[in-house]
């Protein structure tokens, strides 16, 4: 039984009269310990998928399973135990008007969790910012720093799964960098599962395993992580998607 | 011919620990050809493009030995002469469509407002060339995203409206600061080829701000690598992979690949004396 399992997914949202179908008919399964990555352009469903796994999106058909357990709805305290997202931008995902405390013990109070003073400082540790930026307001940090923050406070809770939606598509090359050799640290000391949007291939295929690539809202192929190295895609699409990308410009004959 | 000369442009501001430079003397020249900027976060290359459109407000300010466009003395401009030149002449497209488009007013009220203010446009005339416009820069439903407000926009689409209204009135110069960052691999490369082609075909000057090398190296003819204020490279973007100073190689090495290793990236080394 796998972690994760999507199961014939579909999301429709309501606009004006007009049915957007955001995920159409959309299965994969994510096992334990896993680095799944979604991979697609902006409009393709990969980050629908994962507002829906929260219950953030209207899911109109299939079924989303944790643990082999289908989720309730809404999600309740026993979810955020296990599953937490991160979200592309940092600067609009953290409260503006509270301490990086704040933003990191509530977490904690929610959940009734005591000794929150020593967690705070170790999460602050475990993520590489030192503790005195305990008592600093987001707009005291810079971006790689508040996506380090939102990565601390999506594992207060100790969870088993994260969601991660590009994580560091808002940041610089040297800084995603910083984040992903982070993130790729966690995964290994803490054995856990990801589950991760982007629409840069290079990144996806340094942290994950496997990957699905969608468009329209519709998976086109899924492929293990060699299979993308090695170019061995076989529907046209995700040959596009593998011919677009930034990083195969350092080689060959790159113009346009 | 040249279009942009800049020479030792400084930004300043004066903060309560003293004067901050987020420029430290930057001299460029331009002709109708493709300039990148490129250098991390804070490292002055959006200052440098707001400079030239004197975007800078006090208690900012900006200081260059020369700074001309077009025959015309940037530095001397009045305000009045600047607004003449800011969007007609040379046009910027901003980095976030999420602070730079106006919230409370549709795509298609802004896109037509310039047509219809500066060019005197009826109603009917503007909004067939904005949706020209969108069409041009690839936007499927144009009709739709004309009614849209930009909450109601993705990141990649925002871009896009703010890159059709910069180029309606068809600027001689100009300047995009990260105009493809929210936009996907596909998207970007017709964006890349949209800007090429107004470079091509009208002889647009185009200066080109991003922190992505790999894009800069494939789409701009020449590269001016920005840190902390200063260039501290100058090359053809052709060599950028050949590029030798530290800084570059660092930007460079630290990106992941298809197929590259798993095990950390790695990170760059500030250490060098060029740090300073």
């Amino acid at each position: 039984m796998s972690l994760i399992e999507i199961d014939h997914l579909s999301v429709t949202f309501r606009s004006k009269g007009r049915e957007v179908h955001a995920v159409e008919d959309v299965s994969f399964s994510v096992e334990q310990g896993e680095s799944f990555g979604l991979v697609g352009e902006s409009g393709s469903g990969k980050s629908t998928i994962l507002r829906a796994i929260c219950g953030l999106a209207p899911v109109t058909a299939g079924t989303i399973r944790i643990d082999g357990a289908s989720l309730p709805a809404p999600r309740g305290p026993d979810f955020a135990t296990r599953v937490q997202m991160v979200f592309q931008d940092p600067y609009a995902s953290l409260h503006p008007r509270h301490t990086i405390d704040r933003t990191l013990s509530e977490p904690l109070a929610i959940h009734g969790i005591s000794g929150s003073d020593a967690r705070v400082v170790k999460a602050l540790e475990d993520v590489g910012l030192p503790a005195a930026f305990r008592f600093r307001y987001p707009h005291q940090l810079s971006g790689g720093q508040r996506q380090r923050v939102a990565i601390a406070r999506a594992l207060m809770l100790e969870p088993t799964i994260l969601l991660l939606d590009e994580p560091t598509s808002a940041l610089d090359a040297s800084v995603q960098a910083e984040v992903l050799n982070l993130l790729d640290r966690l995964r290994a000391a803490r054995g856990l599962t990801f589950l991760m949007v982007s629409h840069d291939l290079a990144v996806i295929d340094h942290m994950c395993d496997r990957i699905l690539v969608m468009q329209n809202g519709r998976a086109v192929e899924q492929m293990p992580r060699e299979a993308l190295a090695e170019a061995r895609m076989t529907t046209p699409y995700a040959r596009s998607l593998f011919d677009a990308s930034a990083d195969r410009m350092l080689g060959g004959p790159a113009r346009p | 011919m040249t279009l942009l000369d800049v020479q030792n442009l400084r930004v300043t501001f004066d903060t309560e620990t003293g004067p901050v430079q987020a420029v430290r003397g930057v001299s460029f020249s331009l002709g109708r050809e493709r300039l990148g900027i490129v250098g991390e976060s804070g490292s002055g290359k959006t200052m440098t493009g707001r400079a030239v459109l004197r975007l800078i407000r006090p208690p900012g300010r900006i200081e260059a030995d020369r700074m001309v466009f077009d025959g015309q003395d940037l530095m001397q401009a009045s305000e009045r002469d600047m607004r003449a030149l800011r969007g007609k002449r040379i046009g910027m497209v901003m980095q976030d469509p999420k602070y730079s488009l106006n919230p409370v007013m549709t795509v298609g009220d802004q896109l037509t407002e310039g047509l219809r203010r500066r060019d005197g446009l009826g109603r009917r005339d503007a909004e067939a060339k904005a949706i020209a416009a969108l069409t041009a820069v690839h936007i499927r439903d144009p009709a739709r995203v004309m009614e849209a407000y930009p909450h109601e926009l993705s990141g990649g689409m925002g871009q896009r409206v703010m890159i059709a209204m910069m180029l309606i009135p068809e600027p001689d110069l100009l300047i995009a600061d990260e105009p493809t960052s929210a936009l996907d691999v596909t998207v970007q490369a017709e964006v890349l080829s949209i800007l090429d082609g107004l470079v091509r075909e009208r002889g647009m000057g185009l200066i080109f701000i991003s922190h992505d090398l790999r894009l800069v190296a494939r789409f701009c003819d020449r590269v001016l690598v920005m840190y902390k204020g200063k260039v501290v490279e100058e090359l053809l973007a052709k060599n950028l992979l050949d590029a030798q100073h530290p800084y570059t190689r660092g930007l460079l090495n630290c990106l992941p690949r298809i197929g590259g290793p798993r095990g950390p990236l790695p990170a760059l080394d500030r250490s060098g004396a060029w740090a300073q």
